[in-house]
């Protein structure tokens, strides 16, 4: 993965952070010496070496301005994604999805799984979206509470319709979402659960609850994930809290503790992001708190050695939105892949594959001619039961998002 | 040093054998200082400016009222008591677990660098052979070697398998996600930075000195200790700073081969940075760093330069 990613971004954001600061530094503080300020030399020195931009400064959103889209000229688009979120072939080593979106446009994909969290994402390139710039991806992956973030800092450009003509299968329930009503900046990719998962040989029993990961015979193998909504979202549904309701700090901190405990205690192995697949695989982690549809995946390759369960307390229900940052320079590329995505066909063809569920209306009668078993899977296409169980946690304002999120990395010792 | 010691020859006699006029004796003068330029102006942008930045940044003040990560140039010098209060358990683990790794790096390559110099002296096939050993773990790139140690030491594993049953690890032990691999794996990653020096150093030692000390009747330890050990005090201080200071600072080792029971100040300052946008503590996180290694490292070769430490 790193390696990988080290060939896509050949020099990467932190060392472009620090170019960046070293150049802004060179002017201000000829300025500042020019003005001799004498006694308060040196704080005046270090304030103006910084640059306002650190943080994306004062950058009302707005003001950035898009790439320049050379779709044209250049038959290319770069998409960021995560591990086990699209079809993929073992035989031909190919994703047959995005093969056909080049055989029918003649656009070359590159495709990186590049996501291993939504935090550790947009810290990557956060500083380079606020000034504008070419993150290296034409469409990025982030879930709801994200692309909220980037679509009111102003990261993200807006999408031409005209060239996603295949909108109109978007299912009813996403076309307004309240992040971005009319779906001008983002489009729904999949949406899915955080639920329980074990390996089927280490542990026989299976697990019932989510109370079921602390038990004593599976210590130091227990990981849950780092995407604080999800972890805490699944322990304050098990605590009966409705996390889509009215819940404050008692609720959240009482959920907090139980993650802080069980780390302390030793139960829980590692905090992960999607890299809780690998822990999986290698067998270091047998229950873990899973996303839907990655488990089924991991199945594909490891003979059905792992289960999951919809657990009867409620799991987490989730959206991940496809984007193209401000930066980005292959937009009309972009928007002709998403059309692509958006045909049932392909839409089942990757639901068949990714087991999340799809937003795109007609997938699911594409899908009798691939595979009719899985027009009753829950996790593809739930029925009201399962629906009922998943809940959406609540938004929260920046304030909260600051503290309930600062507090959660500071417990998984980020 | 030599340059500088270099520029002042010149400057006393003139270029070997030119005359002792002045025109000649400032043009080489100005040669040296042109070839000193590039790596001058290189350190200049790449490395004081950048420190000055990160300074600046690690007093910088959160705007209130903002998006995350949104500050603005003050001169907040709480932020260091801040930094050092919540994190002072990860910089202690970081130089816990370097000087453990260095100690057990010492340990390991003294006697891989004595036998490359000194036993395999006058074999350079097999000296030559040896040195190849030491640098081929290089020609990876060392995340792919830690990230192979993980797979290679996972719970599932033949390694793990074996030793629980010959009974080196409990039932329920495990060998990744612990402070032991975390150091295990510095130990491993900078063995080659302590072993080179040494190398080095004894490669250069003469070896009539060892047989004068047999001469005088001191046995095979005492040669070692007292003539052989002094001698090689250079390459090892250079050693062991080469291994420390990386190691203290390394974040990934404890990433890949840790748990969050294992986190090191360079993890901290990573996550500061790209995740919580959190630059202030993080600068000052890394300045702190900074700071203290320079302090322990002059300590330490002040006291390696007498003879107290022998």
């Amino acid at each position: 993965m790193s390696a990988r990613r080290g060939r896509e971004l050949p020099e990467d954001p932190l060392t472009r952070e620090l170019v960046q600061q070293a150049r802004a530094a060179a002017v201000s503080r000829r300025s500042v010496l020019a003005g001799a300020a004498g006694a308060a030399g040196l704080g005046a020195l270090l304030a103006a070496c910084g640059t306002g931009g650190t943080g994306g400064g004062a950058t009302t959103g707005t003001g950035i301005t898009p790439g320049t889209d050379v779709s044209d000229t250049e038959k290319l688009v770069r998409w960021a994604n995560w591990t086990f979120y699209l079809d993929y072939d073992d035989d031909t080593r190919s994703r047959p999805t995005l093969e056909a979106f080049t055989e029918k446009t003649g656009i070359e994909a590159q495709y990186v799984e590049d996501i291993e969290d939504n935090d550790t994402f947009y810290g990557k390139v956060q500083s380079q979206l606020a000034q504008g710039q070419d993150i290296g991806f034409d469409i990025v992956t982030l879930t709801d509470w994200m692309t909220a973030r980037l679509i009111r800092q102003g990261y993200v450009q807006e999408l031409d319709h005209g060239n996603i003509p295949n909108l109109d299968n978007l299912v009813e329930g996403l076309r307004n979402v309240d992040f971005d009503p009319g779906r001008k900046k983002s489009v729904t990719w999949q949406s899915g659960y955080a639920l329980i998962a074990w390996n089927t040989e280490l542990v026989p029993e299976g697990l019932d609850a989510v109370s079921d990961l602390w038990k004593p015979e599976y210590k130091g193998r227990v990981e849950v994930l780092s995407e604080m909504r999800d972890t805490i979202g699944l322990i304050m549904l098990e605590q009966g809290v409705d996390i889509s309701g009215d819940w404050g700090d008692d609720e959240f901190y009482a959920a907090l503790e139980v993650v802080e405990e069980q780390i302390a205690s030793g139960q829980i192995r590692q905090v992960r992001g999607n890299s809780y697949t690998e822990d999986l695989i290698s067998g270091d982690a047998i229950a873990v708190m899973a996303w839907s549809g990655d488990i089924v995946a991991l199945n594909f390759e490891a003979d059905d050695k792992f289960a999951y369960k919809i657990v009867d307390s409620g799991v987490t229900l989730w959206s991940d939105n496809l984007m193209v940052p401000i930066g980005a320079t292959h937009k009309e590329n972009a928007e002709l892949l998403i059309d692509h995505y958006y045909e049932p066909e392909v839409a089942a063809e990757v639901a068949a594959w990714v087991n999340f569920i799809t937003p795109v209306e007609g997938a699911r009668e594409a899908m009798e001619a691939i595979d009719p078993e899985l027009m009753d899977n829950e996790l593809i296409f739930p029925d009201s039961d399962t629906l009922a169980k998943a809940h959406v946690f609540r938004s929260l304002s920046p304030e909260e998002e600051e503290k309930y999120n600062g507090d959660f990395l500071s417990v998984i010792g980020a | 040093m030599s340059i500088a010691a270099a520029l002042s020859t010149e400057a006393k006699h003139g270029p070997v054998g030119g005359s002792a006029q002045a025109p000649p004796a400032r043009k080489a003068r100005l040669g040296a200082y042109l070839l000193l330029a590039p790596g001058m102006v290189y350190l200049f942008v790449f490395f004081v400016l950048p420190i000055f930045a990160l300074l600046a940044t690690s007093l910088y003040e959160r705007v209130p009222g903002t998006e995350l990560g949104v500050y603005e140039p003050a001169l907040r010098w709480q932020n260091y008591l801040a930094s050092l209060s919540s994190y002072y358990p990860e910089l202690l683990r970081s130089f816990g677990y370097a000087l453990t790794a260095t100690v057990a790096a010492l340990l390991i390559g003294y006697p891989m660098a004595y036998v490359i110099a000194v036993r395999a002296r006058g074999k350079p096939l097999l000296q030559g052979l040896l040195l190849v050993l030491v640098i081929a773990p290089f020609f990876t790139s060392f995340i792919l070697r830690t990230i192979a140690w993980r797979q290679i030491l996972a719970d599932e594993s033949w390694v793990v398998g074996s030793m629980k049953f010959l009974g080196i690890l409990p039932p329920d032990g495990r060998l990744t996600a612990t402070a032991f691999a975390v150091v295990c794996g510095l130990t491993y990653n900078f063995l080659p930075f302590m072993v080179l020096p040494i190398y080095a150093n004894l490669e250069r030692m003469d070896t009539r000195l060892v047989e004068a000390g047999g001469d005088l009747y001191a046995n095979g330890p005492t040669t070692f200790l007292r003539v052989t050990l002094p001698l090689s005090m250079p390459g090892i201080v250079a050693g062991t700073l080469l291994t420390f200071i990386p190691a203290s600072g390394d974040y990934v080792n404890s990433s890949l081969l840790g748990n969050n029971a294992t986190t090191m100040v360079g993890q901290a300052i990573d996550r500061r940075f790209l995740v919580t946008l959190d630059y202030p503590t993080a600068a000052s996180l890394s300045a702190i760093l900074m700071i203290s290694i320079l302090a322990l490292v002059l300590v330490y070769v002040r006291r390696s330069g007498t003879e107290e430490l022998l």
